[in-house]
């Protein structure tokens, strides 16, 4: 796409830039010509001010207009080898895109043939092997431990790694199609369908007894029969459905905070949460190793 | 030479307005030891990270804004100001134009300073690095800066001299591209009394912040020091300045290359790749007319080096010009793309800003107040000269401390940050890098502590000069017939 909204300006930035270059030159070429008429002996240019400040009629440093020079030179050649004047490509046809797309294909080229060998390697193994594991720890230092900590144990709104407990599945397939192609988890605000304000409340009592958490149980009983609101996602037990990402209620872990303040507050509002996806960034070969890597996290304890 | 004064009206028995240049100069070193002892603080918080207190008001996020804010506008801003109503009345032999405006300067900055240290704490910021200020500051900016034009240009167009010193224009330069950048960057919508939306999105918001960002150290910290450079160096060595042509073709250059440089703030980002070039080779450019400002500088010594033995202030101010032209070295290579994909992000930018802030600006301004404020105040020279001498100590140690510990964590961590194993994962995370730079995180708090007690002695220092004499009043000598 070009980054100009008419032929005009193309022109206009390539003249007052190579023009304005050009008049540093011009403008040197002319200073190094300036005599002042000063006394013999004198060498100032006769002015005063303030009782006794003056400048001396000295020329410009040689060593210094060649620096200038050189500069002057080295941004002319530059236009013309690389983007720069206007919509002109440059010489080199070289773009930032162009650069890393080359360097990124290089690094994936070579290396190939290490990858190679793990991508004929079953997760079970992959996440045993010690290069392997080696590797999906650093990957997941470097990109995934910015959001699920670390120790892999995740925080609120980030899911916990290490607990078996999977909201989209765990199983090594379910995890790379995760990295691959992100997640979006959405639970509508759902209030309205439940009811009033009362049997918000209940309905949230009823959650908590789910997992045995502390709960009213008077409260629980009138709730149970509004979570069928909630049972066309979570199911009618409560114990969610990965197929469309939605958690657990009964496990007594609670992504977006325990207690019943929190779960009213997601029946009120709902909630969307992101995962990135990271096909772009990593080849499928580290998307494996990595997915073998976050796998065995929670089974190879 | 033709006498080139000899049509000018001479006015006897008037005084030069010094009263504003008094409230200046003590504000401008009080605000230093403010602005340098919250830089300590935040430094400090950089290595323990408890010093934030774990509150809001005193986070590093909201500090550090203010520490930049107290040492560039409260601190540079009340030299420049000072200097530059200094500079100008006596370079043009007459009073200020309009004194009661530029009282009003006085007091409308202090005004800006004030809700800039109230306002910031509080989290109010446009989240534009150097112009973070909340919208109705801006406007208060806006009118004080209009205000410092029409006394600054005023005071030109009255002037008793004919021709206009080389100071002047770079005074000039400073004032009107200084009110340029502020009103086209801070253009925002408000949204309530406190908050407002850029005028302009994306890459173009990011282009135009740093066409102001870089753009305030090329007026702000460079032309408007210069300034201040060409009166007091020739005063305080008694010798004239090197060239006339080098004024002319660096002040032009400087002037013109500047506008080009900011995208080098942008390199590989989504900005596209002509910028990036356009920026990167202006920049390049930017060096000889920089320089020359240095060479004007220090070349107006030849026949008084002997005078840097015992004069402080020339001391200041030479070794000023020395930084000057080390950070404008430092400044083209950084912006080279290849020497940039290192340095970006990394405190080595940090270290680059600090040996331009501290070295050049800091002690250029120092300098000129140690000689300004005993004339001030009626006084031969200041109440210590021990005490500058101390003062240049503890700041060049400071800087060096400062500067080179940047360099070394700051290579270290783009080091880090591009080192990659054989299986093309790299080597180390973000946190090992932060990890890594502790040891001269202390070194730098521990340089930016010396750099804050040689303010500190200053502060005493001019507070004995200004409480021992009294107001000094001026006389505008007769404007003599020149030969």
């Amino acid at each position: 796409m070009s980054d100009f909204t008419s032929n005009f300006w193309p022109i206009f930035i390539t003249v007052i830039a190579v023009g304005g270059i050009l008049a540093c030159a011009l403008g040197l070429w002319l200073t190094s010509r300036i005599k002042v008429a000063s006394k013999p002996g004198d060498n100032t240019s006769g002015h005063v001010w303030d009782e006794d400040i003056r400048e001396m009629n000295n020329p410009l440093p040689r060593w210094w207009v060649g620096m200038f020079i050189f500069t002057i030179i080295f941004a002319l050649f530059y236009l013309v080898a690389y983007p720069g004047a206007g919509s002109y490509a440059g010489k080199l046809g070289w773009t930032s895109t162009n650069q890393y797309e080359k360097e990124v294909a290089a690094a994936n080229k070579a290396l190939e043939p290490m990858y190679a060998k793990f991508t004929a390697m079953s997760a079970e193994d992959l996440s045993k092997n010690p290069e392997a594991k080696a590797i999906g720890e650093r990957l997941f230092m470097n990109n995934c431990a910015q959001c699920h900590g670390s120790d892999a144990r995740g925080s609120r709104g980030f899911p916990n790694l290490t607990d078996n407990d999977w909201i989209h599945g765990g199983s090594p397939e379910k995890i790379k199609e995760t990295i691959t192609g992100g997640r979006i988890g959405m639970m509508p605000p759902i209030a309205a369908a439940v009811g009033t304000a009362e049997d918000v409340k209940n309905v949230a009592n009823y959650v908590l007894s789910l997992s045995g958490s502390m709960h009213d149980s008077g409260r629980s009983g009138l709730g149970q029969d509004k979570f069928a609101v909630c049972a066309a996602c979570h199911g009618a037990d409560g114990k969610g459905n990965q197929d469309i990402g939605a958690p657990n209620l009964t496990d007594n872990i609670w992504l977006h905070g325990a207690g019943e303040a929190a779960i009213i507050k997601r029946i009120n509002e709902g909630k969307v949460n992101q995962m990135p996806a990271w096909e772009t960034k990593f080849t499928p070969a580290q998307i494996q190793v990595l997915a073998a890597y976050v796998w065995g996290l929670s089974n190879n304890k | 030479m033709e006498n080139i004064d000899t049509h000018s009206i001479t006015r006897g028995g008037n005084t030069y307005h010094d009263g504003v240049i008094r409230q200046f100069s003590i504000m401008a070193v009080v605000w230093g030891v403010v602005g340098m002892l919250v830089g300590v603080i935040i430094a400090s918080q950089l290595v323990w990270p408890e010093l934030n207190l774990g509150l809001p008001w005193t986070s590093f996020g909201r500090l550090r804004p203010l520490h930049t804010n107290a040492v560039i506008f409260a601190f540079g801003g009340c030299t420049l100001f000072a200097t530059s109503y200094y500079v100008v009345q006596r370079t043009c032999q007459t009073a200020l134009f309009m004194p009661k405006l530029a009282s009003f300067t006085f007091w409308g900055w202090q005004l800006v300073i004030v809700a800039a240290a109230i306002s910031l704490p509080l989290g109010y910021t446009q989240g534009k690095e150097y112009a973070e200020l909340e919208w109705p500051i801006d406007l208060l900016i806006a009118v004080v800066w209009v205000s410092y034009a029409i006394v600054f240009f005023g005071t030109i167009a009255k002037r008793n001299i004919k021709h206009i010193y080389v100071a002047n224009w770079f005074f000039g330069a400073f004032i009107l591209t200084v009110a340029l950048l502020h009103i086209v960057n801070s253009a925002a919508i408000p949204a309530g009394y406190m908050k407002s939306y850029s005028a302009y999105a994306g890459v173009q918001d990011a282009m135009v912040q740093w066409w102001y960002g870089h753009n305030a150290v090329g007026f702000f910290l460079t032309a408007g020091f210069l300034g201040i450079m060409y009166y007091f160096v020739p005063k305080q060595a008694g010798r004239p300045v090197y060239s006339y042509s080098l004024s002319i073709i660096h002040f032009w250059a400087l002037i013109f290359t500047y506008m080009w440089a900011g995208p080098h703030h942008l390199h590989y980002t989504a900005l596209p790749d002509w910028t990036q070039s356009l920026g990167m080779v202006f920049s390049l450019v930017l060096l000889a007319p920089s320089w020359g400002g240095m060479i004007n500088g220090i070349m107006t010594m030849s026949g008084a080096w002997h005078k840097l033995r015992t004069d402080p202030i020339l001391r200041f101010l030479i070794v000023s010009l020395s930084f000057y032209g080390m950070s404008t070295f430092e400044g083209p290579m950084m912006a080279i793309k290849t020497v940039n994909s290192l340095s970006h992000y990394t405190d080595w930018t940090v270290g680059h800003v600090h040996s331009g802030a501290l070295g050049w600006v800091g002690m250029v301004s120092m300098g000129a107040l140690y000689f300004m404020i005993p004339k001030l105040f009626g006084k031969k020279e200041m109440h210590s000269i021990k005490a500058i001498e101390l003062h240049f100590w503890l700041a060049t140690v400071g800087i060096v401390l400062y500067i080179s510990a940047l360099w070394i964590s700051g290579v270290m961590e783009g080091l880090m940050w591009r080192a990659i194993n054989v299986d093309g994962t790299l080597t180390y995370t973000f946190v090992e890098s932060v990890k890594a730079k502790t040891p001269y995180y202390i070194i730098r708090m521990l340089g930016g502590l010396l750099y804050l007690s040689g303010m500190s002695i200053m502060l005493w220092n001019v507070i004995k000069t200004a409480t021992s004499g009294k107001a000094a009043i001026v006389a505008i000598p007769p404007v003599h017939a020149h030969a």
